[in-house]
């Protein structure tokens, strides 16, 4: 017996959940659990935990494109099968992890994963770039700005060497996020590429009374920029809306409600760089990452604007900042007037809040550092 | 044999980094669906738009979220992702699985769907990726029967509650937090499924103030594990990682030379609170000073531990920007007891108390992080039952604009102005 359509409610199971994790953990965790004293980073990409009872887990992380096939997935099995009697995890940032309970079971673990091309470089730990955290783009989503897995490919092609290595200044976590509604969360990475809008909706007059109640549409703009009006379509006079363009600050929630406002355009999407962000409480407070570059154009297929200002802001901060301070750290020691400047990334109006509670970000002191920004005034 | 030429995409396939675009043509000689994904994506790449339709509403019956419903807006030139509907299938806790388990998944994706996946999606399901409308009772049947598994959230619901990897295999986990996780998610079963909250509202638990899961930044009802009494110190440790012969951070510098360790430079000096102090070659905390960063037990793991009285902190309200700009969550009860002996009862009547308001005056489409601005913290803690204390700001108001209530004031706002004009004349 299957799923009847005639009788679509026969037999129905709901509300199971998930299974529970217990039927998942690998043997040295399962009895481990707890118990677990101290971890070490014993080369990139492979950790090791020491349990009070002497046991050991030896964890080998890999990354993946989070845009897998169940081909792959199966491949991930069949490695979890010949090393790990079975079991592998994931993580929060679309790694994966194989995990042994003895040290003589490393290497072939790791010559093994060698032997597959491109497809589980080990890496990914300690003050490392680990995989990035991103959301659908083109391959799924109907509200992006940019495209996620093609930026992601490019992007970690070109800081590889920073995911398989630990010699940066601390962990750095890039993210990014399609568009504003920012399903990737980038609003606390060191790094964080968003995909934004700078055209104005378009109203689509013929169907936006059909698709789109109105008053919602209305609803959704947070700067009232949205207006009644009355449009024409085929000589009749039609119910519509109006945008103020110059009240728009193209966060697309009226598309989200209405999909008779359409705003991705080809010239007006591309990708903005914020940094600074942390999410951990570790020395200082979790920090929202700042808008340093307001566009990037998509150049398809590889982004090179995109991939080159990331990798730029990455090792100009390498070289500066002192052991254990993540980006946003660093930018705050030496002042976001020095980090534009050590960045040779122009500073412009668009950086400067303009939104609600701006008034926090404006600088009320005489504390600043002169840059080659402030010549105008000292030279 | 490729399906559509696919020029653009195909330069994503050199380079270092695994490729999706080589993993999507290796699915695609079982799949000839993924064909379609590639045509469509290049033509995306080609135009620098999206070329998928806005919305649709499908799903399963009884459910009102865990499937996500997209059409392709060109279907006559890509026939296989013409419906290309999203499932969420909710993650085990942690994300761990059996091969078992994943292989039987594999199979049931590759009965009812594209083939193609996300491990995982950003709020933590296992996500399957394009389906027909058709396929989604099926699936679900199978899901249900065979598997025993079921769907994640999606819509105005509690979503799919997360946790980072807890006491399974972290030193620091200062709650199970696969357990409350767990427990949470069985226990709210209903709210997952059918929506009907204001707006989305998401769990996150994570064991210590690292916060792996993000919950700070990422969830409206986040869990942090922490303590209550002292930092524990193994002393010859301490001597050990001075020595040198401990690597600094579990090694996590290891790929450069930063010198030898100096645990004032890196520990003391570092610390926010500055409450830790050298005395000959012990290590001295001031425990009462401590603000639980983690700091000094990241870099020196083999010697300090968090304490045994440990629980965790309830911080309210976080978000992304849509729409009044980015929220982390506000710390409101700085320490709850995560005990699996009641059931985790303290922490769910937190949770009922939040829902019980929010559901009452959340607006339509209204965050609770933003419902919270709305009303003031002042109320929120009034609804909480919490009283206010120092902890609850990082620093007291600056404007004078106290809203005092008529019983604050003594003699209430009732006045009579003819009294008042007998003795100030106008």
């Amino acid at each position: 017996m299957g799923y009847d359509p005639n009788n679509p409610m026969e037999g129905r199971i709901t509300d199971l959940g998930p299974p529970h994790y217990s039927k998942f953990l690998p043997p040295v965790i399962k009895d481990n659990k707890g118990k677990w004293l101290y971890h070490e980073i014993v080369q990139p990409g492979v950790l090791v935990h020491v349990s009070e009872t002497g046991a050991e887990c030896y964890t080998v992380r890999a990354a993946s494109a989070r845009l897998i096939s169940i081909e792959l997935i199966r491949e991930m099995c069949d490695i979890a099968d010949a090393h790990c009697d079975g079991y592998l995890r994931f993580t929060t940032r679309n790694n994966v992890e194989f995990m042994v309970d003895s040290k003589d079971k490393v290497q072939p673990l790791l010559d093994d994963l060698k032997g597959r091309g491109n497809k589980f470089p080990v890496g990914g730990t300690g003050a490392c770039v680990t995989n990035i955290v991103h959301t659908q783009g083109w391959v799924h989503c109907h509200t992006p700005a940019t495209d996620a897995s093609g930026p992601v490919k490019a992007v970690m092609d070109e800081l590889f060497e920073y995911f398989g290595s630990m010699k940066l200044p601390a962990q750095v976590r890039i993210a990014l996020a399609c568009c504003l509604n920012m399903c990737g969360a980038v609003h606390a990475s060191d790094i964080a590429l968003l995909g934004v809008h700078r055209k104005p909706p378009m109203i689509d007059h013929e169907r936006i009374s059909g698709v789109c109640e109105l008053p919602l549409a209305i609803a959704a703009c947070p700067l009232g920029a949205i207006k009644p009006a009355k449009a024409e379509v085929n000589g009749e006079e039609v119910k519509s809306l109006k945008v103020n363009v110059d009240r728009c600050m193209f966060c697309g929630n009226c598309y989200t409600m209405c999909p008779a406002m359409p705003l991705a355009d080809p010239d007006g999407d591309g990708i903005a760089i914020l940094v600074g962000g942390k999410v951990s409480n570790a020395k200082s407070a979790p920090k929202f990452s700042k808008m340093v570059i307001p566009f990037l154009p998509n150049n398809t297929p590889r982004f090179p604007e995109v991939v080159s200002a990331v990798k730029n802001i990455l090792e100009v901060y390498a070289k500066d900042a002192h052991k254990y301070e993540r980006v946003g750290e660093w930018a705050e020691r030496i002042g976001w007037e020095k980090f534009f400047e050590k960045c040779n990334i122009p500073f412009t109006d668009k950086c400067v809040d303009d939104y609600r509670l701006a008034y926090t970000t404006w600088r009320t002191t005489t504390q600043f550092k002169y840059t080659s920004a402030t010549d105008a005034y000292t030279k | 044999m490729a399906k559509h030429d696919t020029p653009l995409l195909d330069q994503l396939e050199s380079g270092p980094w695994p490729s999706f675009v080589s993993d999507l043509k290796r699915q695609a000689e079982t799949k000839p669906e993924c064909w379609d994904i590639l045509g469509q994506l290049e033509l995306s790449y080609k135009d620098k738009i999206t070329h998928w339709k806005h919305g649709g509403i499908v799903g399963v019956f009884g459910y009102g979220g865990g499937i996500v419903g997209r059409y392709s807006d060109v279907p006559t030139q890509f026939p296989g992702v013409e419906h290309f509907h999203t499932v969420r299938v909710n993650q085990p806790a942690s994300k761990y699985y059996s091969t078992e388990n994943l292989r039987a998944i594999c199979d049931l994706w590759e009965k009812y769907g594209s083939g193609m996946t996300n491990m995982h999606g950003s709020t933590g399901d296992l996500v399957l990726l394009g389906t027909r409308t058709e396929n989604l009772e099926p699936f679900f049947w199978d899901l249900t029967h065979e598997l025993k598994q079921d769907l994640g959230g999606s819509g105005s619901n509690l979503r799919t509650p997360s946790c980072c990897l807890g006491q399974s295999r972290c030193e620091w986990a200062c709650y199970d937090t696969q357990e409350v996780c767990y427990h949470l998610t069985m226990h709210y079963q209903d709210e997952i499924h059918r929506p009907a909250f204001p707006y989305k509202f998401k769990f996150k638990f994570s064991g210590c103030p690292n916060d792996c899961v993000a919950a700070i930044a990422r969830s409206d009802f986040a869990l942090i594990g922490g303590w209550k009494d002292d930092i524990r110190i193994d002393q010859a440790a301490v001597k050990e990682y001075v020595a040198g012969n401990y690597p600094s951070n579990g090694g996590a510098h290891s790929g450069r030379d930063w010198g030898a360790f100096d645990i004032k430079k890196e520990v003391l000096d570092l610390c926010p609170t500055g409450c830790m102090w050298m005395e000959g070659d012990e290590l001295k905390i001031d425990n009462a000073e401590c603000n639980r960063c983690m700091h000094c037990i990241n870099v020196m793991p083999r010697a300090l531990r968090p304490g045994k009285e440990k629980g965790a902190t309830v911080c309210v309200g976080a978000k992304a920007p849509i729409l009044d700009g980015a929220q982390f969550a506000t710390m409101i009860i700085p320490f709850v007891k995560v005990d699996k002996e009641s059931e985790f009862q303290e922490v769910i009547d937190v949770i009922e108390n939040i829902w019980d308001w929010w559901m009452e005056v959340g607006k339509n489409r209204e965050r609770v992080g933003e419902t919270m601005q709305r009303v003031g913290l002042p109320t929120f803690l009034s609804v909480m039952g919490v009283e206010p204390v120092a902890q609850h700001v990082t620093e007291p108001r600056s404007n004078p604009y106290v809203f005092w209530k008529e019983e604050e004031v003594e003699g209430g706002f009732e006045r009579n102005v003819a009294e008042f004009r007998k003795k100030h004349a106008m």
